[in-house]
C-alpha cells in the first residue's frame, strides 16, 4: 500500500451504500469499550447469573443429582413465568448499569469536542448518527440481556421436552420483547443525557440518578400529593409493572396499572427524543 | 458554476443575518471576505446545509441547498473553524473513519488516510491522539479529514486561525496546491485578507449580511498591468509626447515621473527602445497594484 503519496488526488471509485453507512460508527468504537478493563470485568460479572440460571436448571432436571443428595424436586423453585420475570429484572438491573459505564462515551465527547459538524457536512444524517451510536450501547446490552436469556430458555426447554416448550412458548417471547425494550429504552436514554450534559462524567451520574433518585422523587411525589402517579417517575418500577404484564405475573403488587407503566415508558422515550433532537445538531443558533 | 446565491436570506428568530444574496461564482478558488459579524460563517453554514435558508435559496456545484442536501455533502470537503475533533481516537482513525462516512470502502478509506495525513505534514504523528495535537496539528488535522475522500469542492472556515508564521506558511502552500492541482475547487472564508490574497481568484464581500463587492482578483491583477508608474533620469523631454504617439495616455507628474496607461497589447520594450536612443534611464517603473486591502477597504466605506 502507497502512503507516501505528496500529491492530491482525487478519489473517483465506487461508493459503499448509504444505507450501510451508521454501521461504521459501532465499528470504530467498539475498541475504545473493550479496552477498559472495568468494562470488561463487569461484563463478565453479568455472565455470572445466567450461568447460576443454567446450573439450577441442569441440577432441577437431573434427578440423579438430587438422588444423591437427597433433595426433593418439590423443593426447587419452579422454571416458569416468574422464573424468567425474576431474570430479567436481574439482568435488566445489571444493564442499567452497564449503561452508566458505557454509555456516555458514545456521545458526549462528540458534542464536547464539537465533531458533530464533521460528521454531518457529509452524507450522513442525524438519524443515521444516532442510530449508528445507540447499535454499539445495544449490541452490548444485548450481550449480557436477551441473549443468555435465550441460552437459559432453551436449556430449560431441551431438559423440560417439547410439551413444556409448547405451553412456554409465550415465555420466550416476552422474554425477548421486554429486554429488547428495555435494552432500546437504556440506548436512547444514554444518549439523550449524555447529548444533554455534555460530559461524560456527570451523564454517567445523571443516568444513575435517573434510576436511583428518581423511586425516591417518586415516593415523594406520592407522600406530598397522596397519589399513585408519582411512581411513574420511578423507571426501574415502571419496567418492572411492564415485564409483569408481560410474564403475566397475577401476584405481582403495583401502585400503577400496567397501562400506565406503558404510557410512562413511551412517554420517556419521547423527552429522550426531544432532547435528541435538540442537541444532535451540527449548528446551535444563539438567538 | 461553483455558488450560486438566489436572494439568499438568512434569519435566526428576528435577526436577519444574511439579505437577499445575489451572486454567480464559478471561480477555482473563491475567497469569503467581511468584518467580524458580517455573514460569512452564516453563509458557509448555510451552504453546508446546517442552517436553513429563510428567503431565496442557493445552489452548490449546481445542486440545490434546500432539496439536494445529501448530493451536495457527496461533493464538498468542509473544514469548521472551531476546534473540531474526537479527542479518544489517533488521528489515522479519526480521518478513516471520516472516509467510510463519505462512502469510501473500508481499505480504500484506510490507505487514503494515511495518504491524506502525509500530504497535510502529518505522516510521522498520525497514530497519536488527536486529544494530544496541538492547536497547528489540529487544524491540519480537521484539513486531511475535509479531503480524504477527494471532495469536489473544499470549503475552508479560517484555515490558518491560530496557527503561527510557518504553520500558517505550510497551509497557505497546501492551498495553493490543491487549487493548482485543478482537481477541486476551493471556499475559502478567512478574515486575514493576505490568506485570501494568497489563494483566491475571486472574492466575495460581505458587509452586515450583505454583498458589498464581487472581484475577480484574476482580471483585477491583469487589468492593473495596464498601469504603469515610472521615474526617468536624464534627457526625458519629450518622452510623454512619444508614448502618446504610441498610443500611451501619459501624464507627466514633474521631476521625471510619470503616470501611464497602456494600450492592449502595448509592448513594454518600446519604452526602453525609446529610451536608449536618447540615454535616458529609468530608476524605477511600476505597475499599479490594488491591494485587497485597497479592495476590502473600498468595499467597506461603500
Amino acid at each position: 500500500m502507497a502512503v507516501y503519496k505528496r500529491t492530491y488526488k482525487a478519489f473517483d471509485g465506487a461508493l459503499t451504500p448509504g444505507w450501510s453507512r451508521f454501521l461504521i460508527l459501532p465499528r470504530s468504537s467498539f475498541g475504545q469499550v473493550t479496552q477498559s478493563k472495568f468494562v470488561m470485568v463487569y461484563l463478565m460479572a453479568c455472565f455470572f447469573f445466567p450461568l447460576l440460571c443454567a446450573v439450577f436448571i441442569y441440577i432441577s432436571h437431573n434427578v440423579a443429582f438430587l438422588q444423591t443428595f437427597n433433595i426433593p424436586a418439590a423443593r426447587l423453585f419452579a422454571i416458569d413465568n416468574k422464573f424468567f420475570e425474576f431474570f430479567c429484572t436481574f439482568q435488566g438491573t445489571m444493564a442499567s448499569l452497564l449503561t452508566a459505564f458505557i454509555g456516555p462515551q458514545r456521545v458526549a465527547p462528540d458534542l464536547a469536542n464539537n465533531a458533530l459538524p464533521l460528521y454531518f457536512c457529509r452524507p450522513f444524517t442525524r438519524a443515521e448518527y444516532v442510530l449508528g451510536k445507540m447499535s454499539l450501547l445495544v449490541y452490548f446490552l444485548s450481550l449480557i440481556t436477551w441473549m443468555p436469556g435465550l441460552v437459559v430458555f432453551i436449556i430449560q426447554a431441551s431438559l423440560a421436552g417439547w410439551q413444556w416448550t409448547r405451553d412456554n412458548a409465550w415465555i420466550l417471547g416476552s422474554l425477548l420483547l421486554g429486554l429488547m425494550l428495555w435494552d432500546l429504552f437504556l440506548s436512547l436514554m444514554a444518549l439523550a443525557l449524555s447529548a444533554w450534559v455534555k460530559w461524560r462524567i456527570a451523564a454517567g451520574a445523571l443516568i444513575l440518578g435517573v434510576f436511583f433518585a428518581g423511586a425516591g422523587f417518586g415516593s415523594a411525589v406520592n407522600a406530598i400529593v397522596r397519589t399513585s402517579y408519582g411512581s411513574l417517575l420511578d423507571l426501574r418500577q415502571v419496567i418492572s409493572v411492564i415485564w409483569a404484564h408481560l410474564f403475566r405475573d397475577v401476584s405481582a403488587t403495583a401502585e400503577i396499572s400496567a397501562g400506565a407503566a406503558w404510557g410512562a415508558l413511551a412517554g420517556a422515550a419521547a423527552v429522550c427524543l426531544w432532547l435528541l433532537a435538540r442537541r444532535i445538531r451540527a449548528f446551535e443558533v444563539a438567538r | 458554476m461553483i455558488l450560486e446565491l438566489d436572494g439568499l436570506g438568512v434569519r435566526f428568530g428576528t435577526r436577519e443575518i444574511l439579505k437577499d444574496l445575489r451572486v454567480s461564482l464559478s471561480g477555482r478558488a473563491i475567497g469569503l471576505l467581511g468584518p467580524n459579524g458580517a455573514g460569512k460563517s452564516t453563509l458557509i453554514q448555510t451552504l453546508v446545509g446546517f442552517v436553513k435558508p429563510s428567503a431565496g435559496t442557493a445552489r452548490v456545484l449546481g445542486h440545490d441547498i434546500s432539496r439536494e442536501r445529501t448530493q451536495i455533502h457527496a461533493l464538498i470537503g468542509y473544514m469548521p473553524e472551531d476546534d473540531s475533533f474526537i479527542a479518544n481516537m489517533s488521528a489515522v482513525a479519526f480521518v478513516r473513519m471520516m472516509g467510510e462516512l463519505s462512502g469510501l470502502p473500508r481499505e480504500t478509506a484506510l490507505e487514503r488516510a494515511h495518504e491524506a495525513l502525509f500530504y497535510v505534514g502529518l505522516g510521522e504523528a498520525r497514530y497519536r491522539l488527536l486529544g494530544t495535537y496541538s492547536l497547528g496539528m489540529k487544524q491540519l488535522a480537521k484539513l486531511a479529514q475535509a479531503i480524504v475522500h477527494g471532495p469536489k469542492l473544499l470549503i475552508l472556515d479560517e484555515p490558518t486561525n491560530g496557527l503561527d508564521p510557518p504553520a500558517r506558511q505550510r497551509m497557505i502552500r497546501l492551498i495553493q496546491e490543491m487549487r493548482d492541482s485543478g482537481e477541486m475547487h476551493l471556499l475559502i472564508c478567512s478574515h486575514l485578507l493576505r490568506d485570501v490574497e494568497e489563494t483566491c481568484e475571486e472574492v466575495l464581500i460581505l458587509k452586515q449580511g450583505r454583498i458589498v463587492h464581487t472581484s475577480n482578483l484574476e482580471q483585477e491583477r491583469r487589468a492593473n498591468r495596464r498601469f504603469v508608474e515610472l521615474e526617468a533620469y536624464g534627457h526625458h523631454h519629450g518622452f510623454a509626447d512619444a508614448m502618446t504617439a504610441l498610443g500611451c495616455e501619459c501624464s507627466p507628474l514633474g521631476l521625471g515621473r510619470f503616470r501611464m496607461v497602456l494600450p492592449e497589447g502595448f509592448d513594454l520594450k518600446e519604452i526602453y527602445r525609446w529610451a536608449s536612443g536618447r540615454d535616458v534611464q529609468f530608476r524605477r517603473l511600476n505597475h499599479r497594484r490594488d491591494t485587497l486591502e485597497e479592495i476590502f477597504l473600498k468595499a467597506m466605506e461603500n
